[in-house]
């Protein structure tokens, strides 16, 4: 029972790492975003699993039901979740802006286009 | 999920993974669903396998949908990677256990806001009721943001292509308007 | 995709009701799962769903550019505005229970309010983006 407990947890983990070495290792810059939303999403589910309370509800007032979950991380979360779509979608079009630049959305191209630029 | 997100760091082709994306978001929700947290559930299914993968979609009809091939898996960042994770999976252990109803997290504010929820505000939904009422200034400040972004996104990509834009390099112009002409 | 008459017709037939979930979404927040975040984002697929059958021009004549940014403007501005008129009604900023006789009223008005600044904001923010980014020249 005590692993089951921390179960959750290290899903959490799992993922938020395969986000992060999406992040730091693949030089596509799309596809750092999908690692950036991996990651995201990652930490939605720490906070859910921190609000959850072992046989409560859904934090909805009715007869009858006298333990819920934590409403307040469901809050947090709920905006967060659309306030990254947000950031998401400005992320993404600075990409569009950058292949506008540059012809290119691999970073390590882009280094390289930069480079021979300094040097001339 | 874990194999969804897994699935989306080795595939090469983008739109495959942007789908996966989706399909991760919405293994989300499901997971949100079975902790309780319905409302945020509703969020994702709308705004993580919905919108953000349609503008993914759309960045990558204006970009390339191809990533370039790479075979070598990269040691520094996986050893980084591992250790990290290392590091955080000692840390769980000292975490109260899942659905602890003692746990740090749930005995400060929230046994407020459900048990006089009802009688100050008079919504049943307490997430409602806190997101608009207790917690307005954070709301507030949300709503700004998200305005922000579309402010930002309309700033970076809101003309046409005919303009000069701050921060284009001028010799893309050029060939740019030569192709238009 | 104009030229997929079966995606037209069953479009034309889900988008009403797709719009009317939104706003079904939007004032049953109170009772049940739902909200101005959530209603926004269902109310702005309505639209981005007749801006891919119908092509972008035609959805912009439907929500042209000037609404979008009215709208996304009107949202904040809705927020913050029940905000300074609880302030003027000698409450606290975004204190509600002074905009009614009764505080309880007085906070579900100021929560109907606010949502509804929330839900006219993402929404407009949704096919903002939307639009702006499908709007793109292909090259």
């Amino acid at each position: 029972m005590e692993l089951f407990g921390l179960l959750n947890y290290w899903l959490v983990i799992v993922l938020m790492m395969i986000g992060f070495y999406i992040v730091i290792a693949q030089g596509n810059l799309v596809k750092k975003m999908v690692g950036l939303s991996i990651f995201q999403v990652s930490v939605f589910v720490f906070y859910i699993s921190v609000g959850r309370v072992a046989g409560g509800t859904a934090p909805i007032l009715a007869d009858g039901i006298e333990v819920f979950s934590n409403p307040l991380p469901h809050v947090l979360i709920l905006t967060a979740i659309v306030v990254g779509v947000a950031t998401t979608a400005l992320g993404l079009a600075m990409i569009v802006r950058i292949r506008d630049s540059f012809g290119t959305i691999e970073d390590d191209e882009i280094l390289a286009i930069e480079k021979g630029e300094d040097d001339k | 999920m874990a194999v969804t997100a897994f699935a989306a760091a080795r595939i090469r082709n983008l739109f495959a993974v942007v789908i996966l994306s989706g399909i991760f978001s919405l293994l989300a929700a499901v997971l949100y669903v079975t902790l309780n947290a319905v409302d945020v559930a509703f969020t994702e299914a709308a705004v993580g396998a919905g919108i953000s993968t349609l503008l993914m979609l759309a960045t990558l009809s204006l970009t390339s949908e191809e990533e370039k091939a790479r075979f070598n898996v990269k040691i520094i960042p996986l050893l980084i990677v591992i250790a990290t994770g290392a590091v955080l999976i000692y840390g769980t252990f000292d975490m109260p256990a899942f659905g602890d109803p003692n746990a740090p997290a749930q005995v400060h504010v929230a046994p407020r806001y459900i048990l006089e929820s009802g009688k100050e505000i008079g919504v049943p939904n307490i997430v409602t009721s806190v997101l608009a009422s207790y917690r307005g200034y954070d709301t507030f400040g949300e709503v700004v943001v998200i305005f922000t972004a579309a402010i930002g996104v309309l700033i970076l990509l809101g003309r046409g292509h005919d303009r000069w834009r701050p921060g284009m390099r001028s010799n893309v112009i050029s060939e740019q308007n030569e192709e238009e002409v | 995709m104009s030229r997929h008459s079966i995606l037209r017709v069953v479009a034309k037939f889900m988008i009403p009701f797709i719009i009317l979930f939104g706003l079904y979404v939007q004032f049953h927040g109170d009772f049940g799962p739902g909200g101005g975040f959530q209603a926004g984002v269902i109310i702005a697929a309505g639209f981005v769903l007749y801006g891919l059958i119908f092509g972008i021009e035609n959805a912009r004549k439907v929500v042209p550019a000037w609404a979008t940014r009215v709208l996304l403007a009107f949202g904040v501005l809705l927020y913050g505005g029940t905000g300074v008129a609880s302030f003027f009604l000698g409450g606290n900023f975004l204190g509600y229970n002074v905009l009614a006789n009764d505080p309880v009223a007085g906070q579900h008005l100021g929560i109907l309010l606010v949502e509804a600044g929330v839900g006219i904001t993402v929404a407009a923010t949704m096919m903002t983006l939307f639009f702006v980014f499908a709007g793109q020249d292909h090259e």
